[in-house]
């Protein structure tokens, strides 16, 4: 065999090996099948998500990832997102047993996404809104600096264009490797959502599984209008926490969404079919430019009062 | 201060100390009988000078979480009683509950009338109980915010001392919506427009110290920590280990010179050496000395310039990347 055959059969060789298919791996599997955490149902994993990642049998709601819930609630092809090349910076250069900036590499790796939320301008059955949806999947889905900042632009840009703000939360708190700058994101969107409050906007927070800590104690919980999905865990203080603090057990539905609806902490519980029709309705239902003005005049006729007031007294006098 | 006078706790980085001091003393007993003896406490006496300076220079993020969580350290009510003897505490949210572990009132500091607000721990075993450990329910947030607006009417500036673990981590407190009562606040706060001077006196753990912390200027007690987390909650969650507390305390940056670095506060404020439980009276001047200046400086602005000062202040707070 001389060096030219030689080449030729090693590359045929090469061609065959690559035409040979392997079979499934685990992995492979566990992409074809999902198992319902909630009734033990192997389910079809496109069926799964052609049903909104709901299960057919128990109608146990799964986790959505931000790209999936837009597709959910935006018209399609509406969705401009905003901020999208954002990423965290390592203000404190935290190592714990891995560094952060490691840590960050690894669940934007595992998500597909630079950051826990998107954030951006869509529509819904053609009404302008400004959506902001978070990723549980990426970094527990954790409020460091980038999180609260593209919130914060999000409600800048909803009060600056009068268009109605809804944020879909999921997420485990603040992001600690960001220390003490992830508790004043908090502060930070509490701030702008203020702003955007007495601009007479419309703010609707959606509370998805699960919702906790930083996020739950601030944008989260200030909707005008807050909806939780079916059996979404909601709260401040995760469960064990609680157990161990006071040293009883819980109600098994303890931080649920229907608990909380029980004790007046949400309006309501949509389930996740119905989430875009809910979310049509209630913004077709509120003029913001109305509630703008109505904030302006209120404010308005408080100057007058005050003046109102002044002149009585000089009167008096 | 009664508290003063009792003899103080040494910590476990303060036992050398402790055990010169302790040597000392048991040589002055024997002084009358021995008068030799002078000399020897002289030496340990410079000695004990010696470390007690060195002692206090490096010390630790958890030797800083060690003094911040002193039990002898001076609370919110010891604070307002020392500036103003005729403080007047007013109680309850208006709403079902008064909330120990939130204590809050009508203060004259250095000539300025405010409303002040506070976390407040107890001392002993019962007061502890009775404040629970410092950690506010939403009934306590409720009534801080209740004062935060009695201010605003009135046009008060407001002073709030932070000291506390966090917020109640509780049943009950979740049923009334411990999330919801914090939210509202840092909402509520944003909208002031009074001045307001946050402090962190002693422990400022996460969201439930920032649901009082939303202010103009924000100092930290020398000696004082402020964190996203507790450094046992951080190190129990990364490290998942309860031994690497020292870690995660290094890790998140919580002394008050590593937050004024990263520029989330305005000022750290001295403390007497070794803490403000050395010297009550001392730390209480210091401390109402600097809070008077930052007011008078507030004072100075328009109600709209305090309220762009306060909002544009968080607006900054941030690191990330574009591009």
């Amino acid at each position: 065999m001389d060096l030219k055959e030689w080449f030729a059969s090693r590359q045929k060789r090469k061609e065959l090996q690559e035409n040979i298919k392997l079979p499934l791996t685990t992995e492979d599997y566990c992409a074809l099948w999902t198992q319902c955490f909630q009734c033990r149902e192997l389910l079809y994993t496109k069926d799964l998500r052609a049903n909104l990642q709901v299960c057919p049998k128990c109608q146990y709601h799964f986790r959505v990832g931000a790209l999936d819930r837009i597709d959910q609630i935006a018209d399609p092809g509406s969705f401009v997102e905003l901020d999208a090349e954002m990423t965290s910076a390592d203000p404190l250069n935290f190592f714990d047993t891995e560094a952060y900036a490691k840590r960050q590499k690894e669940a934007c790796r595992k998500s597909g996404l630079k950051e826990a939320v998107l954030t951006g301008i869509c529509a819904i059955d053609s009404q302008p809104v400004a959506l902001g949806a978070m990723d549980f999947g990426h970094f527990g889905g954790s409020m460091g600096s980038v999180v609260g900042e593209k919130v914060t632009r999000l409600a800048e840009e909803a009060t600056n264009n009068k268009i109605p703000l809804i944020v879909v939360s999921s997420s485990g708190g603040a992001r600690m490797q960001e220390g003490i700058l992830s508790l004043m994101q908090m502060a930070k969107t509490s701030s702008a959502l203020k702003s955007y409050h007495e601009a007479g906007g419309l703010y609707i927070s959606i509370l998805a599984e699960p919702t906790f800590g930083g996020v739950t104690a601030s944008f989260a919980m200030l909707g005008d209008l807050v909806i939780a999905e079916p059996g979404a865990r909601i709260g401040f203080a995760g469960r064990r926490v609680i157990e161990q603090t006071i040293r009883q057990k819980l109600p098994a539905d303890f931080q649920t969404a229907e608990y909380l609806l029980k004790h007046g902490q949400v309006d309501m519980v949509v389930e996740r079919a119905r989430l875009k029709e809910v979310l049509s309705r209630l913004v077709s239902f509120h003029d913001v430019n109305q509630a703008g003005k109505n904030a302006a005049d209120a404010n308005g006729a408080g100057e007058n009062n005050r003046n109102g007031a002044v002149k009585s007294e000089q009167l008096a006098k | 201060m009664a508290s003063t006078e009792k003899k103080i706790v040494p910590l476990e980085f303060e036992q050398p100390l402790a055990v010169l001091a302790q040597q000392i003393e048991a040589l002055e007993r024997q002084l009358g009988d021995n008068p030799d003896l002078e000399g020897d406490i002289d030496r340990l006496q410079e000695q004990y000078n010696l470390l007690k300076k060195s002692l206090y220079v490096n010390l630790r993020p958890i030797d800083h979480l060690a003094i911040a969580r002193h039990s002898q350290r001076p609370y919110s009510r010891d604070y307002f009683s020392l500036w103003d003897p005729q403080f007047m505490e007013l109680h309850g949210d208006r709403k079902g509950a008064d909330d120990a572990a939130m204590v809050g009132g009508l203060l004259n500091l250095g000539g300025i009338n405010m409303v002040a607000v506070g976390t407040q721990k107890g001392r002993s075993i019962k007061e502890k109980q009775a404040c629970n450990f410092g950690m506010p329910q939403p009934e306590g947030y409720r009534k801080a915010l209740r004062l935060f607006k009695h201010a605003d009417k009135y046009g008060l500036p407001i002073l709030t001392l932070i000291d506390t673990p966090g917020a109640y981590p509780g049943l009950s407190a979740e049923e009334h919506n411990q999330a919801q009562a914090i939210a509202e606040n840092l909402f509520e706060l944003a909208g002031l427009r009074v001045p307001v001077v946050a402090v962190v006196t002693g422990e400022g753990g996460s969201g439930g110290a920032l649901a009082i912390g939303v202010a103009n200027r924000i100092l930290m007690l020398e000696h004082s920590v402020y964190s996203v987390i507790s450094p046992e909650g951080c190190a129990s969650i990364l490290w998942r280990s309860n031994d690497k507390v020292p870690d995660a305390c290094q890790a998140m940056k919580m002394t008050a010179r590593e937050i004024l670095q990263l520029g989330v506060i305005d000022e750290v404020i001295d403390e007497p050496l070794g803490g403000a439980h050395h010297d009550h009276q001392l730390a209480a001047r210091n401390l109402g000395e600097a809070i008077v200046r930052q007011m008078k400086s507030l004072l100075k602005m328009s109600k709209d310039e305090i309220r762009i000062d306060r909002q544009s202040k968080f607006r900054a707070f941030g690191a990330f990347a574009e591009n």
